[in-house]
């Protein structure tokens, strides 16, 4: 069980705002934090990992991290973190980087089975890609057996294909070590597949928190899909307009109203629905 | 010509290798945690201790001569090769320190809290992951500090004399030959000194030219 009470001032792209965080993560719960750049999400990670400081109380395990009174620095709070940027030990082979965390090469060994990263033990990290430098980050995160593991956007600086196949690595790791994971992730796909709670922040508060199934499926109004998208262009076709809609990675061209064109602009930030249909999957 | 060179007196040369050897040596223990200290803190002091160590830099070599001359004439210093070497460490001390803070600034900070997060000490994280990712850093540190000493002459000539095999390093036997007016021996040893000050330069910058390019060290 981790408890969380903490409040910090930040001064961010928005001014200055406090951060207010009252939470608790049962053990063994992969939690997704989410929420717009500059919410929090980054510094509630360093925080837990006592890599920042912060008024209030945090608890883990019976075991005080810091109150008012004491502060348990970084390195006994015997926990792993996954940069956003790897941040890999340059002067160490993968093997090495792993074994720097922990002297155990049979441990080392599985990691880098599970996460096929074993022919290239002896690779330095610049000579790999960004795909295989995360799932080092990974390993190594998992080297001293944490009971905690916080993930900053592990995934996000890659491509759909190597992601998926990492969530699948991350999910067996999660298994195989029972660890309660706290990942910060923009991706509703990769929270569904990876995550059972789901915690949204918003300038520095707990906006959301829910089961991923009740805060993912948002389902206000009767239709079946919608979309939050962007309009890029508004056209005139005849006697009709067709605004170009940036969906995702995707453009659609959606048909609207003369009335509707006259009150939408470029830029502005739109939510695309569509009722009773059947979708075929291709 | 040939007589000259055979006659000449490398003992100058030798003590300013010794006095430039020790001092890069003393000065990369001390050294070492004031830059780790400086790269890491937010302290207020900082802009205070950094100033005081750029101080010689700026300063004529005769001021910071002239106050190491005072305290040196109060503990019986002066004129010796002991007191050479603990004056050359104040002379020298900023071109150690300020390529080893650089270095230590530009290593991501997250790979340090990385090591921390692995539960690794201070000391271990400086000497395992920070000291050998700053390899270029540290070689510049060394070898300018080193080049530096070599190249001293106004503190030396005031607080050091020229006693022979004692104080006269190279810089201030060339002076000597000069005033001497034996401009052959001067010219031998300035070249000599023009020679060695060149290669260690450029090897300097072989080396880190070549780093760069294959992208990091292994």
């Amino acid at each position: 069980m981790l408890s969380i009470n903490i409040t910090k001032k930040l001064y961010g792209a928005k001014g200055e705002m406090d951060l207010k965080i009252n939470l608790s993560i049962k053990q063994g719960e992969f939690v997704a934090l989410a929420g717009e750049s500059g919410s929090g999400k980054t510094t509630l990670l360093r925080i837990l990992a006592g890599l920042e400081e912060a008024k209030g109380k945090i608890v883990f395990e019976d075991r005080v991290w810091q109150d008012s009174a004491s502060f348990l620095e970084t390195q006994k709070r015997e926990i792993g973190f996954v940069f956003q940027d790897y941040a890999l030990f340059d002067n160490m082979s993968v093997e090495q980087n792993l074994l720097f965390v922990n002297n155990d090469k049979l441990l080392a060994k599985e990691l880098l089975e599970i996460t096929e990263l074993d022919s290239l033990k002896d690779r330095f990290p610049k000579t790999l890609s960004g795909g295989q430098k995360q799932r080092v980050s990974l390993c190594r995160a998992l080297m001293n057996r944490p009971k905690l593991l916080l993930m900053d956007e592990p995934l996000s600086a890659l491509d759909p294909m190597m992601r998926n196949k990492l969530q699948n690595e991350i999910l067996i790791l999660h298994k195989r070590f029972e660890t309660t994971i706290i990942m910060v992730s923009h991706d509703p796909s990769e929270i569904y597949r990876l995550a059972s709670r789901v915690i949204v922040l918003d300038i520095g508060t707990v906006i959301t928190d829910g089961t991923v199934k009740e805060t993912l499926l948002q389902t206000s109004g009767s239709q079946k899909f919608a979309f939050e998208g962007e309009i890029l262009e508004i056209i005139k076709v005849d006697v009709i307009y067709v605004a170009i809609v940036a969906i995702g990675q995707q453009l659609v061209e959606v048909v609207i109203a003369k009335e509707e064109a006259n009150h939408l602009i470029v830029g502005q930030k739109i939510k695309v629905g569509t009722k009773s249909f059947s979708p075929r999957i291709v | 010509m040939l007589e000259t060179l055979q006659n000449l007196d490398l003992t100058p040369f030798l003590l300013s290798f010794k006095l430039a050897g020790l001092t890069t040596i003393i000065l990369f223990i001390i050294s070492l945690p004031l830059a780790w200290y400086l790269s890491q803190s937010q302290s207020k002091i900082k802009p205070l201790i950094e100033a005081l160590t750029a101080l010689p830099i700026v300063l004529p070599p005769s001021v910071l001569g002239f106050y190491i001359l005072i305290v040196f004439s109060q503990i019986d210093l002066n004129f010796s090769f002991v007191g050479l070497v603990i004056a050359s460490c104040f002379y020298s001390l900023p071109f150690m320190v300020q390529p080893l803070q650089g270095g230590f600034e530009s290593l991501n900070k997250n790979m340090l809290e990385a090591s921390y997060i692995a539960g690794k000490s201070q000391f271990i994280t400086l000497f395992r992951v920070a000291l050998p990712n700053i390899k270029p850093a540290l070689l510049t540190a060394l070898i300018i500090t080193f080049a530096h000493t070599v190249g001293e002459f106004g503190v030396v000539l005031m607080i050091g004399g020229s006693i022979p095999d004692e104080t006269k390093v190279a810089s201030i036997a060339i002076y000597e030959m000069v005033e001497i007016m034996d401009y052959q021996t001067a010219h031998i040893y300035a070249g000599l000194m023009v020679l060695i000050s060149f290669v260690v330069l450029l090897s300097v910058y072989i080396f880190n030219h070549s780093n760069k390019r294959i992208g990091g060290i292994h």
